[in-house]
């Protein structure tokens, strides 16, 4: 392969990139966030069910900046963004690059109907510093107009899938019905917030007041692509060890990589006060800014390239 | 043994004791949900295709797939015999597993037949066969105007276009993958 004909091509989307992470920054700056830069190697990384760590030198890579980032919270800083690499080992596709940019922000005093505010905020903001009034993908135009689309996970899967959300989870089709049926139809015309997951995927999210069936979570869909997971962090230590626990089982159950659990990010839980954080894919949004079919387009390099 | 992550365009595995091999491969998979491996899969035998998914958890078995040269002898019936030169054994193979190949097969020629698990399944030619132009019309000598190609018949019996110089007897050299003419053969 022609190398520096394949690179010189992808300027233009390098160029939009830039100015697309550029304008994430330049948003959280003009709205009082501190910027941080914490460890990408770490000694353990929150267990999760479905995501895998990378092994560097006895401690991992890390899959989030996560835990490090809400133990800042914990010790009393408020507004907190980074843009960071983050690593999931056999994650390569279309959409799925196993180094990826991802921008992580958090917000005391928030829960995840505010951060679904914000994050609208912030995509229609670093799109109009692009000149953009609509993402692209497949040819189809997203308008970024107010009024974006909400609706409970519950609905899409009663609108879009052919088994219910509790069908689904009692056959353990989830994730195969929610990529097959249900994402493609998300945030086709305008984006759209996918909210209250299943209490079973609540990962580190905090469990819904009133209703113990969801939790307070939420992932943003623009042209099918999910773009960014946020929730209203769970606060309770007792629980998240439990949850953290389950995981290390079922991680243990396909013989994955075993974590210590993480202790100080347990320990320093007690002291967060109610907050909510989001993670959002910049490689993706970027895709969606020059309307490239895949994530390799917006990169100067992956891995094959190398 | 494989496991999902080896799963790409190319391989092949076997399924329900049938060799298969991936035409089309996509990762898919939710930020925290598991990973997903949509495949469209053709059976290397029937030439079905069909779509699956797999889990990361999934395991497969290696298509037991090898190919041997051999010589092409004759068709009898709707069955074409080859022979194998060291060992002199013959297989068979049928109109359908032939395909497309029998419009550049000639006597003697050698193939590489595809074996699955030892019985054979299919074959492949050479990327370029040399075949002689058995019914072709006459050249009109000066005429430039009737278009640039003409169909002549290969002694396989095969039709192909090719420039209105091609004369009865020549021989030509035909590219097997795409089934056109490439060039005239001297001699």
């Amino acid at each position: 392969m022609d190398y520096h004909f394949y690179l010189a091509r992808k300027s233009q989307a390098l160029r939009v990139r830039a100015r697309l992470t550029q304008s994430l920054r330049a948003y959280f700056i003009s709205h009082d966030f501190l910027e941080v830069e914490t460890p990408l190697r770490i000694p353990s990384p929150a267990p999760e069910e479905h995501i895998e760590a990378f092994p560097a030198d006895g401690w991992f890579l890390q899959t989030s900046p996560e835990l490090c980032m809400k133990r800042l919270l914990a010790a009393g800083y408020q507004r907190l963004f980074q843009i960071c690499k983050c690593f999931r080992k056999a994650e390569r596709g279309r959409l799925h690059l196993p180094e990826f940019t991802m921008l992580e922000w958090y917000v005391a005093g928030f829960d995840y109907q505010k951060l679904m505010d914000q994050c609208e905020d912030l995509i229609r903001f670093a799109a109009q510093a692009l000149g953009l009034q609509n993402l692209k993908t497949s040819g189809r135009d997203i308008a970024l107009a107010p009024g974006w689309q909400r609706m409970t996970v519950a609905e899409a899967f009663a609108k879009y899938a052919p088994v219910s959300v509790e069908e689904a989870l009692a056959q353990n089709r989830f994730d195969e019905l929610l990529v097959g049926y249900v994402e493609p139809r998300l945030g086709v015309e305008k984006p759209t917030f996918l909210h209250d997951y299943p209490a079973s995927l609540a990962a580190l999210a905090r469990i819904k007041d009133g209703d113990p069936s969801v939790c307070e979570r939420f992932e943003l869909y623009i042209g099918g692509l999910e773009i960014v997971n946020g929730f209203s962090e769970l606060t309770d230590a007792a629980e998240q060890r439990n949850r953290f626990g389950e995981a290390l089982k079922k991680r243990a159950g396909k013989r994955w990589a075993s974590y210590d659990m993480p202790e100080k990010f347990l320990q320093s839980l007690d002291a967060l006060a109610p907050c909510a954080g989001a993670a959002l894919g910049v490689d993706r949004l970027a895709m969606l800014c020059v309307s490239a079919d895949k994530i390799d387009d917006v990169v100067a390099f992956t891995p094959e390239d190398l | 043994m494989y496991t999902a992550s080896d799963l790409r365009k190319g391989l092949r595995l076997k399924i329900d004791n049938e060799p298969y091999v991936i035409i089309e491969f996509n990762f898919v998979k939710p930020g925290k949900g598991q990973a997903l491996y949509r495949t469209k899969l053709k059976n290397m035998v029937t030439g079905a295709q069909f779509e699956r998914t797999f889990r990361s958890v999934d395991t497969f078995e290696p298509a037991d797939l090898r190919e041997k040269k051999m010589q092409y002898l004759y068709k009898e019936e709707d069955k074409y015999c080859f022979m194998d030169n060291e060992t002199y054994e013959q297989v068979y193979l049928t109109e359908d597993q032939v395909g497309d190949a029998k419009n550049f097969m000639t006597d003697n020629i050698e193939v590489e037949i595809l074996l699955f698990e030892d019985k054979p399944i299919g074959l492949s030619l050479p990327n370029f066969v040399e075949l002689v132009v058995t019914e072709a019309e006459p050249w009109a000598k000066g005429d430039t105007v009737s278009g640039t190609t003409k169909p002549v018949k290969v002694e396989t019996g095969y039709t192909i276009q090719v420039p209105t110089f091609i004369t009865e007897g020549e021989k030509i050299r035909i590219d097997t993958r795409t089934g056109e003419y490439l060039t005239r053969v001297k001699g």
